[in-house]
């Protein structure tokens, strides 16, 4: 996008990888590119732990009687594949790992603005998961990963506290992670590098940033109240007391709702660059989409309690929140359009990224669409706590943003490595995980229709076909899963050389060597055009 | 050269010339305060966000139950809450002396000075607090298991108190976090860090003192001052 004013460095062979090999240069990096990987790292682990209990989860499901486990087990598997699914996976992934390694190369800057609180953010992390891995080891916790009180409060005997202190910590990480980009988002952008010559992955991750820094205080302070009230016996949402244990409930989703979007704006603005650049074109309406992330954002504030439809809220303040509800769909839906718009007429160009564009495509319309059905008030009675919820929210956070997080990494995973991977295997696995997704969830909106409950680890004999049918999808899913790990692996001892823009994108990002320069630029760039000039630049195939 | 300013070569072979504290990722020395500056305020507004999922809480409940409200906030002392008030007060007053006392380039001791008075009222602060915990818990008004009071409000009491304790304790807390700060501040004071230039962590750490003196001017009044009207006449 940038015309690069220095001549290309004289050190091709000194990168952010090489430059040092000790541990202690990797465990005491300042540098964004080698914190992003040792995200990377831990959010794997917790992807694959997170995978185990769902996989048990589909294995207990496959038969009507609860035979597998115990109801308790049953329970404890729910909650853990949630917490660290949610908290230690989908929370951290696109933002941690791919806004880390990417957001100072895409504004032109040697690094985010403080360095070494980025890496204080990944020991906060990593303590925080080091506790609910503790919590899991020594008993686990059953409550839900939502932690009602007084389930979380006082009815449960399971590792609550250990779990919500490391959700707590965790937090923090996450917060410190947004206010970093947002500082370096203002203060550290390149010479003409105005906000709206930014890449649209950095309108997303800033949008996502506010979320971070808003609302994950709130959850912190929540949770924090919960284990109080649990270990010392304060009473603030202890029912007998006089306290309101609906409140807890405001609280929780105050966060967990706008989480959402800290969960899906990242990915949104990887499939934004994958668009274009496989495109090749101007991407459609770019002030359109930088805006929607915004919008996202701050209505994303204002939906929370579409969750407590059912628990007792006055029916006024539930249809305000039911409109607004439906008001957050309208940026989301601009966002498509456009997309789709960019497509139209492009030349596109059939490599892995593009195709795991699509496939979010077409998850996230059905995640979307049928999120208008759960926030209206009359539907919402009859599907809540179903699994129409359970698959709802899987399109979206596991359909949209594991999709997003799939097509950004197979985008920049030859600047992160260097290598190239094998693109009919990406391709395979795209559409492994593609058909193997909709198998597993698309039997789960039908069940949660025809009234079966989410959290229960038996039912009536009526539902077992379509419980089969999504139990044979998740192992379809779970090779499309392994599949990158084999062939990413692989390429990074055998994969071919990539090169500095083996896409012929746009962005700052491709104008450095892969793997970058442990500073990233030899010369600071300076900007003086869009993010997505792609028809100024002839088609190159690497 | 002049004081403050060092000059030496990096990998590749360029010379700078920058102050000490210049980190290198930042073009300019502006560049990095004003990244400093704001994201020290960003940061307070992470903290007022923290808190203010508390004050929900406060608000909820003082509607709900005002007889508790008010009969918890009659035991807590306003002569003691009212002197920290005027303590806290005092050494925001004293930060910022500090500050403007390393803003205009003043001797090390004159910085040091002033940040030792304010850390002096901190502690104050944390001893008066400290004493008014003490009463507390003989009198059995800590939220739990041993919680005691009499009376028709006394469940809802517990809650009142549950939130006294959560909202002056994370107060508290960050008194305590600001008092080690302070020391760290100092004692980079002493050595001569600061100058004209350069001294954004002395800002900074202002910035965060203040903060946490605005959070006890919202705190004292919600927790001891409320329906306290009737006493005046
Ligand atoms: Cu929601």
């Amino acid at each position: 996008m940038a015309t690069i004013t220095t001549a290309t460095t004289a050190l091709p062979q000194r990168d952010y990888l090489n430059h040092d090999h000790s541990v202690a240069s990797w465990l005491l990096t300042k540098d964004h590119k080698r914190i992003a990987i040792l995200y990377m790292v831990f959010v794997t682990l917790a992807f694959l732990i997170g995978g185990i209990f769902a996989a048990a989860i589909r294995i207990e499901l496959t038969t009507p009687a609860g035979d597998l486990v115990s109801a308790d087990t049953y329970n404890k598997l729910f909650t853990m594949h949630g917490v660290n699914m949610v908290f230690f996976v989908l929370i951290p992934a696109v933002p941690a790992i791919l806004g880390n390694f990417c957001l100072p190369l895409m504004i032109g800057a040697r690094d985010v603005a403080f360095p070494k609180l980025n890496l204080l953010s990944w020991y906060v992390f990593v303590i925080g998961f080091f506790f609910t891995t503790t919590a899991m080891i020594v008993g686990g916790v059953d409550t839900g990963w939502t932690f009602y009180v007084p389930y979380s409060s006082q009815a449960s005997n399971s590792n609550v506290f250990l779990t919500g202190i490391g959700i707590f910590i965790a937090g923090f990480s996450s917060i410190l992670t947004g206010l970093n980009f947002m500082v370096t988002i203002h203060r550290m952008r390149a010479p003409g590098m105005t906000w709206f010559r930014l890449p649209l992955m950095v309108w997303a991750l800033y949008a996502t940033a506010l979320v971070q820094v808003l609302a994950t205080p709130v959850i912190a302070i929540t949770v924090l109240m919960m284990a109080v009230e649990r270990v010392l016996g304060f009473g603030i949402f202890d029912a007998r007391l006089g306290g309101d244990p609906v409140l807890f409930q405001h609280l929780f989703w105050f966060y967990s709702h706008p989480a959402v979007y800290i969960m899906i704006l990242p990915p949104m603005g990887a499939i934004s660059e994958v668009i274009a650049c496989f495109s090749r074109k101007q991407i459609f309406g770019y002030s359109f989409v930088a805006f929607s992330s915004l919008a996202i954002a701050v209505f994303g504030f204002l939906v929370w309690a579409h969750h407590l439809f059912v628990a007792g809220i006055s029916p006024y303040s539930a249809m305000v929140f039911s409109f607004l509800s439906f008001a957050v769909a309208i940026p989301s839906a601009v966002k498509t359009f456009n997309w789709t718009a960019t497509m139209y007429k492009g030349a596109i160009w059939w490599k892995t990224p593009m195709m795991y564009v699509l496939g979010f495509l077409g998850l996230f319309l059905i995640g979307g669409l049928t999120g208008l059905f759960l926030a209206s008030l009359g539907l919402d009675v009859h599907v809540h706590d179903t699994y129409f919820v359970v698959a709802h929210f899987h399109y979206i956070m596991v359909g949209g943003a594991i999709m997003g997080y799939f097509a950004g990494l197979h985008f920049w995973w030859p600047k992160i490595t260097g290598r190239m991977y094998n693109d009919s295997l990406g391709k395979l696995s795209a559409l492994l995980i593609f058909v193997g997704f909709n198998l597993t969830f698309f039997p789960q909106f039908v069940l949660g229709y025809l009234g079966m409950p989410r959290r229960y680890h038996a039912y009536p004999p009526e539902f077992q076909v379509l419980n089969v049918l999504s139990s044979a999808g998740a192992s379809v899913l779970a090779v499309g899963y392994l599949l990158p790990m084999c062939y990413f692996t692989y390429s990074l001892f055998k994969g071919e050389k990539a090169g500095a823009n083996p896409w012929g994108a746009t962005g700052l990002e491709w104008t450095t060597q892969s793997p970058p320069l442990p500073e990233n630029f030899a010369e600071i760039p300076i900007v003086n055009e869009g993010a997505y000039e792609y028809s100024k630049r002839e088609m190159k195939v690497a | 050269m002049p004081n403050g300013v060092a000059a030496h070569a990096d990998e590749h072979g360029h010379v700078h010339v920058h102050h000490p504290a210049h980190q290198h990722h930042f073009q300019t020395m502006q560049q990095q305060q004003e990244a400093s500056a704001l994201g020290m305020w960003l940061f307070l507004v992470t903290e007022i966000m923290f808190f203010g999922g508390l004050l929900v809480a406060y608000m909820l409940y003082r509607v709900w139950y005002p007889e508790a409200w008010s009969e918890g906030s009659e035991e807590l002392s306003i002569v003691l809450g009212g002197t920290n008030t005027l303590v806290l007060i005092g050494s925001s007053l004293t930060m910022a002396f500090a500050v403007r006392a390393g803003q205009t380039g003043r001797a090390p001791k004159v910085i040091v000075g002033w940040l030792g008075i304010t850390m002096a009222l901190g502690l104050t602060f944390l001893v008066i607090k400290f004493f008014e915990y003490k009463e507390k818990f003989a009198l059995g008004h800590v939220p739990g298991r041993n919680f005691h009071a009499e009376g028709p409000h006394a469940a809802q009491l517990q809650i009142f108190y549950s939130l006294y304790f959560a909202l002056t304790g994370l107060h508290a807390l960050h008194m305590i976090i600001g008092f080690g700060l302070l020391s760290v501040i100092a004692w980079m004071a002493w050595k001569g860090r600061f100058s004209e230039e350069w001294y954004t962590p002395l800002e900074m750490s202002g910035l965060y003192w203040h903060f946490v003196d605005i959070v006890w001017i919202f705190l004292f009044p919600l927790l001891y001052l409320v329906d306290r009207a009737h006493q005046l006449s």
